[in-house]
């Protein structure tokens, strides 16, 4: 069956249909990992988004049932150069295709990605559709133009939990740390257990005074999707919980903490995604290849800084890529040290976090 | 951190002559370093005993020395020149070791000279096979279960526990020499033994079998601060159990989940930490268990390797010239990434397309070696290519390495076993034969699924990965539907393009020529467009244009509107056509940049200097067949095309180019082919009134008898068009002739045989000349030692002759003139000649660029193949300052080095069929002492004393005497066996008698195994040699013994001798012996 990928600037492709049948919308950006498909659908964080991979040769080991980060795919839909219906890897239990269409996403394959990757390179990220049910270019490149811009939009509501949960309500655990759910990834979950911490996962809408009734020891501010100027009810929260508790916060974490630095975070052209970004890590001088997954950033110009410190830089286009606060136990970073998919170079700061933690501790 | 300032100069130690496992990757990865650390200032000193490298070009270090690589002559290099930092991880195995000994010895630590880029503790680690299990297990990694041995008594217990299935890897060899496979406990024993010999510290690693897992490598770099990045993976096509280098390897990793990946990137960023490489490239196998993915590190390359360069290739990621940029102590952040400018080298390159890399074999030059394919790397060269898809990639990989094929079957060329292409018989032959991985393995999986094999069966036969087979199912069913598909279809075509369909497969799928399907194609606006290769997915704008064709939407070529010359490669490497055809090219590219012309470079070719990205203004990383040629055309419309530089690969394409419109420039295909046709050639020969060995050509085999009757026994019998004396031989009588044409060629119109009069005892020349239609310089004139009958290609020579009469050589020049000018040649030209009985006969004249032009160049200073090019571009000679042939400063020896070791069970007798991989220069102020370099710079170290076996043929029995008295007079034991020692003994020389093997024992070869013989000089007896002769010569072989199977090369060797004796041998840098002549940077510029 045709599927046809149209982009609000007009620019149109046709390729199969390989997912489920449908029309769907979202914002069209590129990930140029050559790996971790899996994880990248079910990113909270691309709710909202279409997600073109660059690598050419989607889908080739498969689908099993641990890479998943999150309940379900949360992309809007799926680009591909061509995607694998006979995958190879001792772990897969599913190919791509049966997989997209089960979860019931829209994709497409046989398309110039690389093409569509300039486009957005030159042009920016670009509202589209994916549909098997229209094959009018005109009408979609329309729908395309009318579809929700992501810039302005919170995606946080639809994909946080409603109720707050124990990670694992059989892990002890030596820390407490509550972590508001903005998207979160399971491998950060996955991660703080590792490092020996309780999680309980709260609801983006929580208050501090509820996150500090679970007496944690750290907050954690999760990554997610859109747009981080869009969350003003949030940022209160946060402010709230400085100077009581140790906080890290990933990705969309890490904006609003921009923002309640008192900050501001603007739109990139396209985004960072994908698992090759350096960055500079000012405190030791090393480089970290880090995994990265965001369209917005915080402006450097807006942030305090005799309150808080730029950690971490892009070695690319010199973006803020990690901050601290001069005397608050309070840190984040833009990119994603718990990866999945991506390297695993900055693991360390869920050590820092811990650190954090005992002192606080000890202080106390 | 910035670059050290405390030192100053740096010594770069290339990688030797090209032999299998270590070939021109180590020019590009050497030229790289040295442009590197110029670049930043440093004054640069590089040895190789290499002449056809780019890297010893005189403007690419401050002093190049062309010598030996041996400790002694390494030490005098050092002591002349104190350089203050060794980089050794940019020459290969070779440098590496050499680097171990002159750390070790003490020399570099007494003239103050540093290792940079790897230490010391940190290559011994990497490369003794004990410490680097014990580093692996201590990082908590995974390794197949193993002992090092140093003796079979050791290695029997371990042995018995692994069930004898094991592989045995000998320590600090090139290209896993001397390793092998066993299942059995006779294996077992016989194995270990090989590799004991083979290893020059004898130490084995006996290893536990991961044979059938999956195999994969990273490209890893690390800097001074600790960063490290991983460039590159690579998976293997091929599971374990075939060297990597005989491998199809495919990039990136296919079949590896995120998760797996990373336990391998974190392996491998955990074992350089380890290993302690401190900067700079390495290479890190990995074996993975289809099963359930347990993964084990296989090793460690602490350097960079050919891997690298195919990395380097594949990514757009320089690793050679970021490696030497780190090794000076910048750290990868302070690197800008030359591809997108903006952003540093500190990333990991991601692409957006798939690269196969194929190798390439020349098993047909070793006939009754075994074609299987094991842990010992025999490939002689390899061809790359890049596409969308594996598909593609496959298809367009197996149509560049010019075997005849022009994809994955489908062109007419499969031989069927049982004559059935689809039978049930045929199904089960192939899945028996493909057991065995052979050359062309790949081919009879495809006629194993046309056959109906199901992608289980093949996995089972196999072990390839069931992703790689279902790719190839794809296209076999596409080949099916495509056949009775209508041509004139768009969507049809376009189908087939983007599965990487040539337009030679399609047009025999559709019974009609590939210019017809071209035509359609075209017709359709089903046309190639061209992607960049950018190291980052199109995520930053790319500044460097080197591209691949795919069939899609977008083509980001932006052809510009300066004047243009295209240079055509020449593919992968094979026997005959290697480096020194590649050296052409970049100097074409180099020299017609330097004129102002816009250069494109199309090869295939992943190792070389020419695919690098800086070389030519743009790169077209393509197949070197006319449908992709053309297809380049029509996008960037050349103004001129230089085919004669990249060996017969690109002349073969030359007259249809023409035809089709492209402008050749040059030398006209239709002289190139005038001097190939016999007849034609004949009669321009006859023409100038020369002289040419009585020759005709023959079509069928009762023709040949009739021709060698008429002409006269011995005859050189050849097929026609072929380089490197493919399948040439010479027959001395009728049945001989017989064998030759039934079974080593088939003769018939469209192939004829050609038959020459074959000259005894001939003196054969080369000669290299320059001309411009108007003027021809006779740039070089070389005297080979080996009498004519041993192929130019394996023969050693000496520049300028050593013993020709002035007045032959006059004449030789005259000859070369006149055939020049008759010719109408533009550019290069080589001639071969014979000289028996002060008579010049024409053997062979070659309008183009030969295998002696970088020879040529580095004797003489001057740089033949830029100014051919210039001069193919417009410019005269006489403009270019060439008015005179030049007057050589010092002698040159040219010596070949002989792949025999890697192919047991064959004679390693030199004929007209070339066998060399690769050749060494020894240069200087004598000829002795020029050929005594070349000697110890091959490997054959001809001893000064000691004892010498003769055993010769009877024709030369009677003429060394005068060799026999002066190997007595320098003070050498003669052996000799019966024959020979009475002969000896008749002209009063002390001669001690040894038995024949198969006489009483101990024979002479048990005297060898004893170390009783430091020589050995035994002259065939002829084609049928005696199997004694044969089992002293693989025993000489196998112990590394000097041997020398013509009395020619006796008699230089003692004239090297007495020159070694006279004073030790001094080194000298072609600058310095060039200084004089002022020509060579004036005319490169």
């Amino acid at each position: 069956m045709k599927a046809i990928l149209a982009l609000e600037n007009g620019a149109v492709f046709e390729g199969r249909a390989v997912g489920a049948e449908g029309e769907s919308f979202g914002e069209l950006v590129f990930n140029t990992s050559m790996m971790g498909y899996q994880e990248i659908l079910t990113d909270p964080s691309y709710a909202g988004q279409i997600v073109t991979m660059t690598y050419p040769l989607i889908g080739n080991y498969g689908v099993n049932p641990e890479d998943v980060e999150s309940r379900k795919p949360f992309v809007e839909g799926f680009v591909m150069r061509e995607c694998c219906f006979e995958p190879s890897n001792w772990r897969a239990k599913q190919t791509l295709p049966e997989y997209l269409r089960e979860h019931g996403i829209v994709a497409i394959d046989g398309v110039d990605t690389r093409k569509i990757t300039k486009i957005l390179r030159t042009e920016g990220a670009k509202k589209s559709v994916i549909s098997t049910v229209d094959s009018n270019h005109d009408s979609l490149v329309q729908k395309a133009i009318d579809s929700q811009d992501m810039a302005g939009s919170d995606y946080v509501k639809a994909v946080s939990v409603k109720e707050p949960y124990e990670w694992n309500p059989n892990f002890k655990g030596k820390y407490r740390v509550v972590a508001f759910d903005y998207g979160i990834k399971y491998n950060i979950l996955r991660l703080l257990e590792v490092a020996g911490c309780k999680v309980i996962v709260m609801p983006a809408t929580a208050t501090a005074e509820e996150a500090l009734a679970q007496r944690p020891d750290g907050i954690f501010l999760s990554n997610g999707p859109g747009d981080p100027a869009a969350l003003p009810y949030i940022y209160p929260t946060v402010q709230g919980l400085f100077g009581k508790k140790p906080i890290f916060g990933i990705c969309l974490g890490h904006q609003i903490l921009g923002h309640a630095f008192g900050g501001t975070t603007f739109k990139l052209k396209f985004g960072h995604r994908g698992g090759n970004q350096p960055v500079m890590n000012h405190i030791t001088g090393q480089v970290e290849i880090s995994a990265q997954n965001h369209g917005f950033a915080v402006d450097p110009d807006s942030v305090d800084k005799s309150k808080v410190t730029i950690t971490h830089t892009n070695l690319n286009d010199g973006s803020v890529e990690g901050m601290e606060h001069k005397e608050l136990p309070v840190f984040s970073v833009q990119y994603h040290p718990e990866s999945s998919p991506g390297p695993h170079d900055s693991r360390y700061l869920f050590e820092r976090f811990i650190r954090m933690m005992d002192e606080a501790r000890s202080g106390n | 951190m910035p670059k050290r300032t405390d030192i100053h100069k740096v010594f770069i130690i290339g990688s030797g002559p090209i032999v299998i496992g270590q070939a021109c990757e180590f020019d590009y990865s050497g030229t790289q370093a040295c442009k590197a650390l110029r670049e930043e200032g440093y004054e640069v000193v590089l040895v190789n005993s290499n002449p056809a490298t780019i890297m010893t070009d005189p403007d690419m270090a401050d002093r190049t020395y062309i010598e030996p690589l041996t400790v002694e002559i390494l030490e005098r290099i050092i002591e002349r020149e104190r350089p203050d930092a060794l980089l050794p991880t940019v020459g290969g195995q070779t440098a590496l070791n050499l680097a171990v000994e002159l750390a070790e010895s003490g020399i570099l630590e007494k003239y103050g000279c540093e290792l940079i880029g790897a230490k010391l503790h940190a290559i011994k680690k990497a490369e003794d096979r004990g410490l680097f299990k014990e580093a692996m297990l201590s990082c908590g990694l995974d390794v197949p279960r193993s002992l090092v041995v140093h003796s079979l008594d050791e290695a029997r217990a371990f042995g018995a526990e692994l069930g004898y299935k094991a592989i045995i890897r000998p320590a600090f060899t090139l290209g896993g020499s001397g390793a092998g496979v066993c299942f059995n406990r006779d294996e077992y024993d016989q194995v270990v033994e090989w590799g004991l010999e083979a290893s020059p510290v004898t130490e084995v690693l006996v290893e536990e079998s991961v044979l059938g897992w999956k195999e994969y490598e990273l490209e890893v770099m690390r800097d001074l601060r600790d960063n490290v990045v991983i460039i590159c993976s690579i998976e293997n096509f091929d599971p374990m159990g075939i060297h990597t280098g005989d491998s199809i390897t495919v990039a990136p990793a296919q079949t590896l989940t995120d998760k797996e990946y990373q336990i391998m990137r974190d392996a491998s960023i955990r074992i350089i930490r380890e290993i302690g490489v401190e900067t700079g490239g390495s290479n890190i196998q990995f074996a993975v268990n289809p099963v359930d993915g347990r993964m084990v590190v296989i090793e460690m390359n602490p350097r960079v390797s050919r891997s690298s360069a195919l990395a380097s290739k594949a990514t757009g990621f320089p690793i050679a010239k970021i490696a030497a940029k780190l090794a000076i102590g910048y750290s990868l952040d302070e690197i800008p990434n030359d591809i997108t400018r903006e952003t540093p080298a500190s990333f990991e390159p991601t692409i957006d397309y798939c690269v196969t890399k194929i190798p390439r074999w020349a098993f047909e030059k070793f006939p009754g070696s075994s074609r299987e394919l094991t842990v010992q790397m025999k490939s002689v060269g390899e061809a790359m290519s890049i596409g969308r898809t594996f598909k593609e990639s496959l298809q367009k990989g197996l149509r560049s390495l010019e075997i005849g094929r022009f994809g994955l079957g489908a062109d007419g060329k499969d031989k069927t076993f049982t004559g059935s292409p689809d039978s049930q018989e045929e199904k089960e032959a192939l899945l028996k034969s493909i057991q065995t991985p052979v050359p062309d393995r790949i081919l009879q999986i495809a006629r194993a699924l046309r056959a109906g094999a199901t992608v289980e069966e093949l996995f089972k036969a196999t072990q390839i990965d069931p992703w790689f087979l279902r790719n190839m199912r794809e296209i076999v069913e596409a080949e099916r539907e495509l056949r009775a598909a209508n041509p004139d279809d768009a969507a049809t075509l376009r189908k087939a393009k983007e599965l990487g369909f040539s337009d030679t497969q399609l047009a025999h799928l559709w019974g009609m020529q590939p210019l017809e399907v071209r035509r359609l194609r075209t017709k359709h606006g089903v046309v190639a467009t061209y992607k960049l290769v950018d190291t980052c997915a199109a995520e930053f704008e790319a500044y460097t244009p080197y591209y691949y064709s795919t069939y899609s939407d977008e083509d980001e070529v932006r052809p510009s509107s300066k004047e243009k010359i295209m240079i055509l490669g020449g593919g992968p490497n094979r026997i005959g056509q290697g480096i020194e055809f590649d050296y052409c090219c970049v100097h074409a590219s180099f020299a017609l940049k330097d004129d102002g012309f816009e250069t494109i470079m199309v090869n295939s070719n992943p190792e070389t200097v020419s695919t690098d990205y800086d070389t030519s203004d743009r790169l077209y990383f393509e197949p070197v067949t006319l449908e992709d040629v053309l297809n380049i055309c029509d996008r960037e419309k050349p103004k001129g095309v230089i085919v004669q530089f990249g060996g017969q690969t690109p002349l073969n394409l030359a007259q249809a180019l023409e035809k089709a419109g492209v402008p050749i420039i040059g030398t006209s295909p239709a002289s190139i082919a005038r001097a190939e046709d016999r007849k034609e050639f004949r009669e321009l020969v006859q023409k100038l009134g020369l002289l040419q060995p009585e020759n005709e050509t023959a079509t069928s085999v009762e023709e040949a008898h009739a021709i060698a009757k008429t002409i006269g026994f011995p005859v050189v019998v050849r097929p026609s068009f072929v380089l490197g004396g493919r399948a040439m031989e010479i027959v001395y009588d009728h049945p001989a002739l017989d064998r030759y044409m039934t079974h080593a060629v088939e003769a018939s119109p469209e192939h004829p045989i050609l038959i020459d009069k074959f000259i005894e005892g001939a003196i054969e020349i080369d000669v290299d000349a320059l001309a411009d239609g108007t003027d021809v310089i006779v740039a070089g004139i070389m005297q080979h030692i080996e009498e004519a009958g041993v192929h130019s290609g394996d023969s050693a020579c000496i520049l300028p002759p050593y013993d020709l009469d002035p007045q032959l050589i006059e004449q030789l020049k005259e000859q070369t003139r006149a055939l020049a000018r008759e010719l109408n040649v533009v550019g290069l030209m080589n001639i071969q000649y014979a000289i028996a009985d002060e008579r010049i006969y024409i053997l062979e004249v070659n309008p183009r660029a030969s295998r002696t032009v970088p020879f040529v160049s580095k004797a003489t200073g001057i740089p033949l193949a830029k100014i051919a090019a210039r001069v193919m571009a417009g410019k005269t000679l006489r403009e270019l300052g060439l008015t005179a042939d030049p007057e050589p400063q010092c002698v040159s020896a040219k010596e070949v080095v002989l792949p025999f070791i890697k192919f047991p069970g064959v004679d390693i007798l030199l004929g007209p069929e070339m066998r060399s991989t690769g050749e060494v220069m020894g240069i200087a102020d004598n000829m002795g002492m020029a050929f005594a370099k070349s000697q110890i710079a091959a490997g054959n170290r001809v001893p000064t004393e000691g004892t010498v076996f003769l055993s010769l043929n009877d024709s030369d029995k009677h003429k060394m005497g005068g060799l026999a008295r002066e190997l007595s007079t320098l003070g050498f034991r003669i052996l000799a066996t019966e024959g020979t020692a009475a002969v000896l003994r008749a002209q009063g020389i002390d001669v001690e008698e040894v038995y024949k093997v198969g006489e009483k024992r101990p024979h002479i070869v048990d005297r060898m195994i004893n170390g009783d013989v430091d020589w050995i000089i035994n002259t065939p007896m002829g084609v049928e040699s005696k199997s004694d002769e044969r089992s002293i010569r693989r025993t000489a072989l196998e112990r590394g013994l000097p041997t020398m199977t013509t009395l020619a090369a006796a008699r230089a060797a003692v004239l090297g001798i007495r020159a070694m004796r006279q004073g030790t041998a001094t080194v000298r840098s072609i600058q310095e012996y060039h200084a004089g002549a002022g020509t060579g940077k004036a005319l490169a510029r």
